[in-house]
């Protein structure tokens, strides 16, 4: 037992920690615990009244038994009545004893409570503190009903000795921090702002504290607090280290003030006001000085300091972001400390470095220190260091330095920790997507991710590859080679199965050309991988073999054989079993159109913060992650990553609200098979009527497009001469016949002989449009040469602008290629225009026109107004002019919900109830031109006794009425 | 300060004082969670670490880690210097402190933190004031007391 050197009061309790340290074994010490409880329960409950003595050694004991690790349940009340003794040291162990073992009991907290009370109103500084303490120890939200209005008032009081100030500053501090609505703002507040002059350097230091966490919560209530601040910071900077006395610490004026002092700065913006805010900077300034002097002690404990009112005073530059000059010297300084030997500064400038490269002042000045960091990234052989240094690599990236920081990460990669996988696979994953130029880059990197640390690589990262190539048609091709290559890898992580399931799966044709990679050999390759993966990747790996059987007729056959066998048919997981069975039968009774629509390609995805930096900032913490999403401005002004956001959306105009990914949210396959039922049978009302096969409903493609085909095409007499100007090949004879099918529907089959598909697939918003055009070889030989150009007439060039995306020269026997084309609406027009296409086939050359589909409907938006609106605009639009009206006879017949569909695909909002007689239609609707926008109003009534139909249209500009009425009266 | 926690090279923990009301069965978890983590570290290696939402501080005196928990704004040299002169209170008052002087009087040491730290934030910085006011309270308390045979202190008497 050693000697104590004061205060040795108890004997028994040195005895008894004695007996417990002597201790063998655990049940040894339990029993020996168990036999003190035994005997201070019994004297507790002895006749024999305990005199404060014995009660203080018994209950010190218990607390050592629950600081041990055991439960304690009795006791409390002994606690209690020691903080009513009038001797110091029983009344301490008391209080000690309560705010160790806080119990929720209320009947004890109201006498702890009476206790505290007597001993805050005791005038005795020893007493108060103990109580003040306790209540900050305890920090109840009972305390903080019994007390918060009574401390504030020590707190101030001119009595008050310095110590009790201290303890009362920080009892509220910790007050409000738990309870904040209980700590009442009053004339006080002012009064405390004053402590920070006080002579007492202790008491300064707590008001700091206080204040600035109450600043927090109301800056303005405190804003004065910033000169005194200042101005004291000003006095310790300036003031020779001896002056402060025992407040300074190994040569460093008082750093814990300093400190506090510039962490209150950190509540306000700069100081408004010139000479304060200069007087500031001098003490920055002072303390970058004090940094390059030569230390005034070897001794850590004086660099420690003096580097901790440095760190603290580069947060605060930081802060107020403001003065480059300073923000320069800061990284400077930090600089300097990145090759510091001690680890810990090392860490601390890697840290604070984070901070300064989001500053516009001071990014180019943190990148210069990129070769360090790279270095600290490759050196350190502290985790947490490493950490910091990947940190600051991701804060300091940008367009000119993120190809080598990328490549640094992944080289890192191979060898990092495991605790820190995860988190720079996210970083990575976003780096390569936020600066890809290039996006074959992008495929490379996120595919070495997944090779190096698949397993680290979370569901979000994967989608979003799969996102991005989905949406950058530029990429496809390649990407598609990429993981076709990456497949043939012998062990392959799983994740890359999935994503080179899906990517060939939709662009598995674009390679398909090369032999080596042929439609067999991929569907070969992506099956030997099937029976090591995961439930969900076998699902998605059947989706891909269904696409695969639409892109490619030739491996029909093999992979139904595959969906045949009993291990998919008879698959114990219910949901392979049901995708194998629906595509089984789906392959089998669908022909090649519906398969081609059930299967066609994804619609990109709409553009959406990316998944993978929500779920970084949320490993991480928000307030941890320099904010990628924040523009941080160039000197210039422009906002870089701005531009960057807007790159990736402009590029991708949808109106397709997809899911993440198509089978994340399992599709039900059933659906597939239920509009395929719904083509296999006549439409009701055609079968009815025997109506000629036009007569469509614009909500069933599918079967628009299986009487497309059924009908007999008359593309056999597009054969034209092979030596026939190509530059002046005119719509040919019969490539407009589906022209007016495409008014009220964007997608379909526009063209059709016997070498050639041209199907459609169209998307608009507001004045712009993509179409995504397939031309789909039927012969078993190739076209060559294949090339496309989209032409105008003269009154349409100005009106109207088509751009056309490269196509690939060559389509494989059966193959499909994509060409998109954008398009721009200028101004309103009547006329279409012609896409030409010419192509090589079995040595004839090959001339087809067809009438584009880009009718002025398809930039309509449509419009929501009420009646009364509806019949205010119909009269202001009442000049002759603007009114087109037309009767003509039906050519259909007259179906209310057909009609319905035909007005909606046409584009505008149909607007129920404005039209007394509810049989007849009202719509309204904006279309849209780069130049101007022209409100439109419509109504169609029907007559069906006579069979005719009167329209009428009502817009700003007659032209435009004038052509609504041609398209839309064609259509019933 | 959200805590500080005194452990030593054996994972025994030797004080612990939370600033922030935390269950104890969380409290147990933690403790375990972190003497592990900071016990598997090599001495070179800095003196902080990333732990879950808190940034952690700590440093080795002969058998004991002395390991604080800061917020995320808060200045980690200024702690670790904060955990010196924590140590300098304990080594003045015992006169060379070690271990055993915090097992046998841990309530002095309790008592010794709390005149330094309270609710988290330091309460004064001067050696001399905390020291002070500790003497004090001892003066008080070897007044108060009568010296007791060593029969009777053990209950025997």
């Amino acid at each position: 037992m050693p000697a104590v050197s004061k205060g040795d009061g108890m004997r028994g309790l040195a005895v008894f920690i004695s007996d417990i340290r002597n201790c063998k074994s655990k049940e040894s010490e339990v029993k020996r615990i168990n036999k003190e409880l035994a005997n201070i329960r019994s004297k507790f409950k002895g006749d024999k009244a305990l005199d404060g003595y014995s009660k203080k050694k018994y209950v010190c004991k218990l607390l050592f038994i629950f600081l041990l690790g055991h439960d304690i349940d009795f006791g409390h009340m002994e606690a209690v009545n020691l903080l009513s003794s009038n001797k110091y040291t029983e009344k301490q162990i008391g209080y000690l004893f309560i705010s160790v073992l806080v119990n929720s009991n209320s009947d004890l907290i109201r006498l702890i409570n009476n206790a505290i009370k007597n001993d805050l109103a005791s005038r005795n500084s020893t007493f108060m503190n103990l109580a003040l303490h306790c209540i900050a120890n305890v920090g109840s939200r009972e305390m903080a009903e019994a007390f918060a209005s009574e401390i504030p008032r020590i707190l101030v009081a001119g009595d008050t000795m310095d110590s009790v100030k201290q303890s009362a500053a920080l009892c509220l501090l910790r007050l409000n921090r738990t309870s904040p609505d209980l700590v009442p703002m009053g004339e006080w507040t002012a009064r405390v702002v004053h402590l920070l002059n006080d002579q007492h350097l202790g008491v300064v230091t707590a008001a700091t504290s206080l204040i600035t966490t109450l600043a927090q919560k109301s800056p303005d209530d405190f804003k004065t607090s910033v000169s005194l601040a200042v101005a004291r910071l000003s006095r310790i900077v300036t003031s020779a280290s001896i002056d402060l006395q025992d407040y300074t610490y190994y040569f460093v004026a008082a750093p814990w003030l300093s400190v506090k002092l510039l962490r209150l700065l950190q509540c306000y913006p700069p100081p408004e006001d010139t000479s304060l805010r200069s007087r500031l900077t001098e003490c920055l300034e002072t303390i970058l000085n004090k940094a390059q002097e030569p230390p005034k002690s070897k001794k850590v404990q004086h660099s420690n300091a003096k580097n901790a009112v440095l760190f603290e005073a580069i947060a605060l530059i930081i802060h107020h972001d403001s003065e480059p000059n300073l923000l320069v010297r800061a990284c400077n300084q930090l600089g300097q400390f990145l090759q510091h030997r001690e680890t810990n500064l090392r860490y601390l400038a890697l840290e604070s470095m984070c901070t300064l490269a989001s500053s516009e002042f001071s990014h180019e000045a943190v990148k210069t220190h990129i070769e360090t960091v790279i270095n600290a990234l490759k050196t350190e052989r502290d985790v947490s260091v490493r950490q910091r240094a990947v940190d600051l690599l991701y804060a300091m990236c940008d367009r000119s330095n993120s190809k080598q920081i990328v490549a640094e990460m992944l080289s890192y990669l191979e060898t990092a920790d495991y605790s820190i996988r995860e988190e720079i696979v996210l970083k990575v994953a976003i780096l390569a997507e936020k600066y890809a130029v290039d996006y074959t880059w992008y495929v490379d990197t996120i595919l070495n991710l997944i090779r190096i640390a698949g397993d680290y690589v979370s569901e979000e990262v994967w989608y979003r590859v799969i996102q991005i190539v989905i949406n950058r048609d530029d990429v496809q091709g390649y990407a598609a080679k990429t993981v076709f290559e990456a497949l043939q890898a012998p062990a392959c992580h799983e994740n890359l199965v999935k994503v080179g399931g899906y990517i060939l799966g939709e662009f598995g044709n674009l390679i398909a050309g090369d032999p080596r990679s042929s439609p067999l050999v991929q569907f070969n390759l992506l099956h030997s991988k099937f029976h090591l993966c995961s439930v969900p990747t076998r699902a998605l790996l059947l989706s891909a073999y269904i696409k695969f059987i639409n892109l490619f007729p030739e491996v029909k056959g093999t992979i139904q054989d595959v969906l045949r066998s009993d291990s998919q048919l008879r698959n114990a997981d219910v949901e392979l079993q049901q995708r194998a069975v629906e595509y089984l039968r789906l392959s089998c009774i669908a022909s090649t159109d519906i398969l081609a629509t059930v299967l066609e390609e994804m619609p990109p995805f709409p553009e959406r913060e990316s998944s993978i930096l929500a779920k970084l900032k949320k490993k991480k913490g928000s307030s941890k992650l320099p904010d990628m999403d924040d523009s941080r401005k160039n000197v210039n002004g422009s906002t870089e990553h701005a531009e960057d956001a807007e790159v990736a959306s402009k590029s991708l105009p949808s109106r397709y609200s997809a899911p993440l990914l198509f089978f994340s949210v399992p599709q039900p396959p059933q659906f597939l098979l239920e509009e395929l039922i719904s083509t296999d049978r006549p439409h009701p009302s055609s079968s009815a009527t025997m109506l000629p096969t036009r007569t469509m409903v614009p909500s069933h493609t599918f079967t628009d497009d299986l009487s497309v085909n059924s009908a007999p095409s008359s593309g056999a007499s597009l054969l034209v001469d092979v030596f026939s100007d190509f530059s002046s090949a005119a719509p040919t004879e019969g490539s407009d016949e589906h022209f007016p099918r495409f008014v009220c529907k964007n997608n379909g089959i526009i063209y059709e002989n016997q070498l050639l598909q041209i199907g459609l697939k169209s998307e608009y918003r507001q004045n712009l449009g993509r179409m995504y055009v397939f031309y789909g070889n039927k012969t078993s030989t190739q076209f060559l040469s294949f090339s496309t150009s989209v032409s105008s007439n003269n009154v349409l060039g100005p009106q109207l602008n088509v751009q056309e995306k490269p196509v690939d020269p060559l389509i494989e026997a059966g193959a499909q290629v994509q060409q998109i084309l954008n398009i721009e609406c200028v101004s309103d027009f009547s006329d279409a225009p012609i896409l030409n296409i010419q192509f090589r086939y079995g040595g004839t050359l090959q001339n087809i026109a067809v009438k584009l589909p880009v009718m002025l409907n398809k930039f309509f938006q449509p419009t929501e107004m009420t009646s009364q609106d509806f019949f205010q605009r119909w009269k202001q639009l009442g000049a002759p002019q603007q009114e087109v009206q037309k009767i003509f006879k039906a050519k259909n017949q007259m179906d209310t919900d057909v009609s319905k569909a035909k007005l909606l695909g046409f584009g505008v909002a149909l607007l129920d109830g404005v039209d007394p007689n509810p049989a007849n239609f009202v719509g309204a609707g904006i279309i849209h031109t780069k130049t101007t926008q022209v409100g439109c109003l419509l109504r169609l009534e029907p007559n069906t006794q006579a069979q005719m139909y009167r329209l009428t249209l009502r817009t700003s500009k007659e032209s435009v009425s004038q052509r609504l009425v041609e398209l839309l009266s064609e259509q019933f | 300060m959200r805590f500080m926690l005194l452990f030593s090279r054996q994972g025994k923990l030797r004080l612990q004082k939370w600033y922030t009301a935390t269950a104890e069965r969380d409290k147990k978890k933690m403790v375990r969670e972190l003497m592990q983590t900071v016990l598997a570290r090599k001495p070179k290696m800095c003196s902080f670490l990333e732990w879950r939402d808190l940034k952690i501080v700590y440093k080795r005196y002969a058998s004991l880690y002395f390991c604080c928990a800061i917020e995320e704004q808060d200045n980690e040299l200024i702690t670790l210097e904060i955990i010196h002169r924590f140590v300098e209170l304990l080594d003045k008052y015992f006169g060379s402190v070690c271990e055993l002087d915090i097992i046998f009087n841990f309530e002095k040491a309790y008592f010794i933190l709390d005149e330094f730290l309270m609710g988290g934030e330091i309460q004064d910085t001067s050696k001399k004031s905390v020291l002070k006011a500790i003497e004090q309270a001892d003066l008080l308390q070897e007044e108060d007391e009568s010296p007791r045979s060593v029969l009777e202190e053990m209950g025997l008497a």
